[in-house]
């Protein structure tokens, strides 16, 4: 059972919620949640936002400035409440397609840019609620519906992208090891920057059942079996490492922040006394 | 002393955006309004304002809704293409009525077009450019001083009616460099939106005001906590697929502009009381229309001039109450006849309507307008 702490997030009043049975948005949201608790945010001055999908429908359950977007695009807009008031604890929560396909220019940008916003990628390799096409981040021979003779293409590996477009903080764990969503995204708040927490979920009704995890248990199951920590990782070689999950922290370093640049130009052109 | 400038029209948005109290702006480079966003990159900081570069035009334009969901007044500026992605962001604003200008430098379309040139061909894009049913309202201005004049008004009716509002100039007006006087401050009006003054904890974030169809708007940070999205919601914000719900959201939206029509409608005449023949044009088309106008009346012609400034709503009553003895309606514009619908519409078979589109890119002269009045004459 969540604690009243947590219990006094959320919305219960708009339950039930629309995602499945066993479904694993609601592990990542709950440890969000426990995250917050956990940091003593406030809940009028904590802005969940999002885009289009199952995961995205995370922010209207939780009670605190919430804002439910066009798909792909609420990096944007979330870009714009953090800069128009950057006393807010921002944080955007994202499904693989929304993140790294219609909104793959503003990740990246958002990366680049290095804006104090924590991005929470909630990753089940597959578009669920519009009947499970493939994404961007489906693996190669997995079947979709847009894919029934398999996925050809390869996917996108999110921390490395995240990493690679220059965020100040990536990390990745999966719904099987919920402890450590919790600590990722508390590091991922706290951080001065653009942080990124991956979280590998699943999608049995549309991914598993057409992959042979037709079962919420099939997938936990697999998340623990396959998952390796980082630093164990590092000495596997890439035979060993094929289907394997890797999980930890692969960035945590401190950069311009891009907000407090602007407050110096601010500052720099005079602007702070008018 | 008011102060007396020589601008170019984008240098006058700018100008009357912030005199307006915009203090963030979201943008991305396009010809021909790329002047505003450069502009206000040099003037916003210097007021405490945030200009930022986004990554594309749907992402300034989403930028722009953010900052204005966080309480800043916000706007965005662009051409053609820029205004077409643009779109479904525009389409979101009006479903959780969040107030954002959009400025539009008119170019030459479809597609990339004329990038440089000048064109009246969005006005039916500004009407109707987003999916679904909403007001629009979208305002056409003429000159420098109208860019700046036009600038405050469209952020204040977009606060007053908590939606985006366009403001749909041209390359011509945008370019053009001509004499303006700065308004002194406090001799224009500028209008904030509704705030709520209830207890956070009852706060009901889209349970109108009966006044005028308009809920109080919180921003984010201000000690209200609520659900903004762009599915079809119920008072309190929360996605509903109830049918009565559904309908009474978009049918307030549409009646919180329609009611109000008569106060947002802006239109100019010249010459109109004995006239049989009437000009109708705006944007920078108007300037040559009316020089056409006045050579024609100093031929004894009886030629009358009107100017929708307000494109949308589109001042109907406003032209009907002009057409006693007009016999025939003449509408030249930059296009392949957008607004003539309206004209034809508005006049419905009680004279007869001409209209006249260029699409090369340049814009009438003067004695083009002219001989076309003398056709008709």
């Amino acid at each position: 059972m969540p604690s009243q702490e947590v219990l006094n997030w959320l919305r219960t009043r708009f339950f039930p919620h629309i995602w499945c049975p066993g479904c694993g948005h609601g592990i990542i949201m709950h440890a969000l949640l426990r995250a917050l608790v956990d940091l003593g945010k406030k809940k009028e001055e904590t802005v969940i936002a999002s885009g289009i999908g199952c995961s995205s429908r995370m922010p209207g359950y939780i009670d605190a400035c919430t804002l439910h977007t066009t798909h792909g695009r609420s990096l944007a807009f979330a870009t714009g409440v953090k800069l128009a008031n950057p006393e807010l604890t921002v944080i955007d929560v994202m499904g693989d397609g929304d993140c790294t396909a219609i909104g793959g220019n503003h990740f990246i940008h958002a990366c680049r840019r290095n804006i104090d916003i924590t991005a929470i990628v909630m990753n089940n390799n597959i578009y669920g609620m519009t009947g499970g096409q493939a994404s961007p981040t489906t693996p190669v021979g997995a079947y979709a519906t847009t894919a029934p003779y398999g996925v050809l293409d390869v996917p996108f590996d999110i921390c490395k992208l995240a990493a690679g477009a220059g965020a100040s903080y990536v990390a990745r764990a999966t719904v099987a090891h919920p402890l450590l969503i919790e600590k990722y995204v508390r590091n991922a708040v706290s951080k001065k920057g653009f942080a990124v927490v991956e979280v590998v979920t699943h999608c049995h009704t549309q991914f598993g059942r057409k992959n042979k995890r037709p079962r919420p248990i099939d997938n936990i199951n697999f998340f623990k079996d396959n998952s390796v920590m980082n630093n164990k990782a590092s000495n596997m070689t890439l035979e060993e490492l094929q289907g394997k999950i890797v999980i930890g922290e692969f960035v945590n370093i401190e950069l311009p922040e891009y907000i407090e640049q602007y407050k110096n130009l601010i500052e720099e052109v005079g602007g702070n006394r008018g | 002393m008011p102060k007396v400038e020589f601008w170019q029209g984008n240098t006058a948005v700018v100008m009357g955006a912030i005199a307006a109290g915009c203090r963030f702006f979201g943008g991305y480079p396009i010809t021909p309004s790329s002047e505003i966003a450069e502009i206000m990159a040099a003037e916003l900081p210097k007021v405490g304002g945030k200009f930022i570069q986004m990554e594309d035009e749907i992402a300034s334009i989403a930028s722009v809704i953010g900052a204005s969901i966080a309480g800043l007044k916000a706007m965005t500026a662009t051409s053609g293409p820029g205004f077409s992605l643009k779109q479904e962001n525009i389409g979101f604003a009006y479903m959780t009525e969040v107030p954002v200008v959009v400025i539009n430098v008119m170019r030459g379309g479809p597609s990339t077009g004329l990038p440089t040139k000048v064109s009246q061909q969005d006005v039916m894009q500004a009407r109707w450019g987003t999916h679904g049913d909403h007001e629009t309202i979208a305002l056409a201005p003429a000159s420098v001083q109208e860019c700046y004049e036009l600038t405050i008004e469209a952020f204040n009716l977009s606060e007053r009616f908590r939606q985006p509002v366009i403001l749909l100039s041209d390359e011509v007006v945008g370019h053009m460099r001509e004499k303006i006087v700065i308004p002194e401050k406090g001799s224009y009006h500028i209008v904030d939106r509704k705030r709520p003054k209830e207890d956070p904890e009852k706060f009901v974030p889209y349970k109108p005001d009966p006044e005028d169809d308009i809920p109080p708007m919180a921003s984010f940070g201000d000690g209200y906590r609520w659900h903004v999205t762009g599915l079809t919601h119920n008072q309190w914000g929360f996605p509903t697929n109830d049918p009565d719900i559904a309908e009474e959201k978009i049918l307030r939206l549409m009646r919180k502009v329609r009611r109000f029509k008569g106060e947002i409608v802006k239109y100019d005449t010249y010459e109109v009381e004995d006239a049989e023949i009437l000009v109708v044009a705006y944007g920078s088309v108007s300037r040559t229309a009316l020089s056409a106008v006045r050579e024609a009346r100093s031929r004894g012609m009886r030629v009358g001039f009107f100017r929708p400034i307000t494109l949308w709503p589109f001042p109907d009553d406003e032209l009907r109450g002009l057409l006693g003895g007009v016999k025939s309606v003449l509408v030249p514009e930059l296009n392949c006849g957008q607004m003539i619908l309206e004209v034809e519409r508005v006049v419905g078979g009680k004279a007869r309507v001409f209209g006249k589109g260029l699409v090369n890119g340049e814009l009438f002269r003067p004695s083009e307008i002219f001989d076309f009045i003398k056709e008709v004459a």
